[in-house]
């Protein structure tokens, strides 16, 4: 990309939009998130085979289309913006990046990423207990082992995206003093997934819990690494429904007539919109450019939370400037704002907010990094 | 795509020919401004040769590498060359144009007044016919350089009674007359960059118009268009070219004098490269909250510089300006704006300092008080909202109370009257 999308790149885009458009209106999205499951099966089995959607971020030697990360970042901030109700965060983004970053081996990686590109099977990925920032220091879920590959979870994993359609489920806990990658069989003992009463309705959370639960051990993962890859996708994700936000905003003020004119001709109605205008590019450019850099492989760790305190802040800022240009009807359930207003907060949550990837992003700057540890 | 080889060929010849260290300056560029090389993108009726802006770069890369002086058109006077090869008589073309290449006379802008910032074409300030003379009364503000021009493009009112935009002409005025009080302007940053002109029966002969009477905001419109690009250019041409003969000499103080109203600019950005080392150098970085401001201010001064980047590469792409491209001036205000913040956190007491004693040889407490002429110079953020709002988002325009005769519109409140 380096800056500027390609013609393929924006074609692809644009198919997407069609998709969307077609598949996934406000209707379909009300409809979808007062249901338990959270998602069509014949929608999404539908965008797995004809769009390649489930299979986008996978490499082709596991079945999938190998696309790089801005083409998959293409598709987080699309679906973002139509709000599309699909397990393509919970599967394809955390489960997926999570066998692909891990240890294990070729056939295990096989076995399961061509699953889940052909969207056989969803799965989920459990690793938050208490705090929002994957550290391994947090975890207290416990593993022991049986034989070689299986072992016994015993404790809680929290606000597991997805988990309530999962047909495997992925854990990360310590093993050994390192973060290792488990996978549970949807029917094991001793597995318990309760739905969360969430905020953001689009967007279904479990809670998982644990009681002597047979696990599979897939390999060793450097959590670091994942948690930047998932804030990425995340962010770009997060830009979609921001710009989203700002179109309806633009014109329901257009069309919103008073004292005798439109209210977007007042300044004080432009000056917000171009502000709005300025923060939204500005969290782009950021999370574009947090896309090159994962496909450079290159400072990943600062470029993500950089990407994601942006998209914290401009797409909150959309959210609360659509309400108040909406003035009070952007305050009722019949007006679609509260949408995407809901999916911000909870997205703002997600994995850090920006105070954590402030200190976060300063941290993998060398020169700040080696400055705090003189002084402590 | 072309190396132009046969391009430098050519001008590595003319060089080894014409180039002579040990002529004076103004000697050097006579002889480069008649043989075309000196403006290569001009016509060549005009001392130029027809060239592109690719071809003329190329010429430009040659001249460095040889250590070759090129023609004098920093600051402003390319902006005068710009304006009088669009719309000036051949007289006219003949008469400036030369003179503009080799650095001979200097030249002034003469737009704004102090009743006419935001609103440029509300200028009050007037020019009569009277036989065979325009009379010029009135003042102008915020002119670089004026205090040492020879001539300045003054945009006047010669008609009251139709709508603004229609009654403005466009003179080059000799500065260099009785009649015309040039005074510095002091700023709260203690440089003084600009200055007042003040205009008393002031003389303009009636061949020094530029372009229709009445048709003068169009001609603005050619300056204003070049204004940005001519001022970047402006702080390319480094001092980086060296010799001993007394030629390059020359070429320094003509460049010191002409980058003198812009040293402090680089403070009026903000200084965001500053940020970290300071807060390292100060320690400030070990405290927490101060990190909070320094990671808010580095996420959205990357961002910017991204933003900046995108819009540069969809230009040279040649693809429509998406929204991005309007976007550079409003943050950079805000970029600005942040970096004073978050400096005055990592300064502590020491922003209680100016001068060469305090932090960074004074350098960070100069941004403290230039910073807030970023929102204000070159169209206010509030006029750039505006201009986003309208020409990106499309929104509706606001209703106007200025389209009747001049002469009737409602100027700045009369202080007596209220």
């Amino acid at each position: 990309m380096e800056y500027l999308f390609t013609n393929e790149q924006t074609q692809f885009r644009e198919s997407l939009q069609n998709f969307f458009r077609k598949h996934s209106p406000t209707s379909e999205v009300r409809r979808l998130m007062e249901t338990q499951l959270g998602f069509d099966r014949e929608v999404w089995g539908n965008a797995c085979r004809s769009l390649g959607l489930s299979g986008i971020a996978i490499p082709e030697k596991y079945g999938g289309s190998g696309f790089g990360p801005v083409e998959l970042s293409i598709v987080c901030e699309e679906m973002g913006r139509s709000l599309y109700c699909a397990p393509f965060l919970g599967s394809v983004i955390c489960a997926g990046s999570a066998i692909n970053l891990s240890s294990a081996n070729e056939e295990t990686k096989e076995q399961y990423l061509s699953q889940i590109a052909s969207g056989e099977i969803i799965a989920a990925l459990a690793v938050t207990e208490n705090k929002p920032l994957w550290r391994d220091e947090n975890f207290v879920t416990a593993a022991t082992p049986i034989d070689k590959n299986t072992f016994q979870l015993t404790g809680e994993k929290n606000y597991v995206i997805s988990a309530n359609a999962a047909d495997v489920i992925l854990v990360i806990t310590n093993l050994e003093e390192r973060a290792t990658l488990f996978a549970v069989e949807r029917d094991a003992e001793g597995l318990n997934v309760s739905d969360l009463s969430v905020m953001d309705p689009t967007r279904k959370m479990s809670a998982c819990s644990f009681n002597k639960t047979p696990a599979q051990c897939l390999g060793s993962i450097d959590l670091e690494t994942l948690c930047s890859h998932v804030l990425i996708y995340l962010s770009n994700e997060m830009i979609g429904g921001a710009q989203q936000l700002l179109d309806s905003a633009i014109d329901y003020t257009k069309l919103r007539f008073q004292f005798g004119r439109s209210i977007a001709s007042f300044q004080a109605i432009k000056h917000r919109l171009a502000d709005l205008l300025l923060e939204l590019e500005l969290a782009k450019s950021a999370c574009y450019q947090a896309a090159q850099a994962l496909a450079d492989n290159e400072k990943i760790q600062e470029r993500s939370s950089l990407a994601k305190s942006a998209a914290n802040e401009a797409f909150l800022k959309a959210g609360l400037e659509c309400i108040q240009l909406h003035g009070g009807i952007g305050f009722t359930w019949e007006n679609d704002t509260h949408l995407w207003f809901k999916r911000a907060k909870s997205s703002e949550v997600l994995l850090g907010n920006s105070a954590m990837h402030y200190e976060r992003l300063l941290l993998a700057i060398p020169t700040v990094d080696s400055a705090l540890r003189r002084a402590s | 795509m072309s190396d132009f080889s046969e391009l430098r060929k050519e001008v590595s010849s003319w060089i080894n020919a014409n180039w002579d260290a040990n002529l004076d300056l103004i000697t050097w560029r006579k002889k480069l401004a008649d043989s075309g090389w000196g403006a290569p993108d001009w016509p060549r009726e005009d001392f130029g040769m027809g060239l592109s802006p690719e071809e003329s770069s190329v010429i430009e890369e040659e001249f460095s590498k040889k250590g070759v002086i090129g023609a004098a058109q920093s600051g402003v006077r390319l902006l005068a060359a710009v304006t009088i090869l669009e719309h000036g008589t051949r007289e006219q073309k003949d008469r400036y144009l030369k003179p503009i290449l080799t650095g001979e006379e200097n030249w002034c802008q003469l737009f704004s007044e102090p009743g006419s910032g935001s609103d440029l074409a509300g200028a009050t300030t007037r020019a009569d016919l009277i036989g065979d003379e325009w009379i010029i009364n009135g003042q102008k503000v915020w002119n670089t350089s004026a205090h040492h021009a020879d001539f300045g493009l003054l945009v006047a009112r010669t008609n009251w009674d139709v709508p603004k935009h229609e009654g403005i002409s466009y003179f080059i005025i000799d500065m260099r007359q009785e009649g015309v009080e040039v005074r510095q302007l002091k700023q709260m940053n203690g440089h003084a960059s600009f200055n007042e002109v003040f205009f008393t029966d002031a003389r303009v002969s009636r061949e020094d118009i530029l372009g229709a009477e009445g048709r003068g905001w169009q001609v603005a419109m050619t300056t204003l268009a070049y204004e940005r690009r001519s001022f970047d250019r402006a702080r390319r041409v480094s001092s980086d070219m060296a010799g001993d003969a007394s030629i390059y000499r020359e070429y320094e103080m003509e460049l010191e004098k002409a980058n003198e109203p812009y040293k402090w600019y680089p403070q009026r950005a903000g200084r965001g490269d500053l940020v970290l080392e300071t807060a390292i150098e100060t320690r400030a970085i070990e405290n927490a909250a101060i990190r909070q401001e320094i990671a808010r201010f580095h996420v959205l001064n990357e961002s910017a510089k991204w933003t900046a980047a995108r819009a540069k590469a969809a230009q040279k792409a040649g693809q429509p300006q998406g929204p991005e491209g309007s976007l550079g001036k409003l943050a950079a205000s805000r970029v600005a704006q942040s970096a004073a913040r978050v400096h005055t956190s990592i300064m502590g007491n020491g922003a209680l300092l100016t001068g060469e004693g305090s932090l960074k040889d004074g350098v960070l407490a100069e941004v403290l008080v230039s910073t807030p002429a970023i929102s204000i110079a070159g169209g206010t953020d509030e006029i750039q909202k505006n201009i986003i709002a309208e020409r990106v988002l499309g929104l509706p325009k606001e209703p106007r109370f200025d389209s009747g005769p001049f002469r009737d519109v409602q100027k700045n409140a009369d202080k007596n009257s209220t």
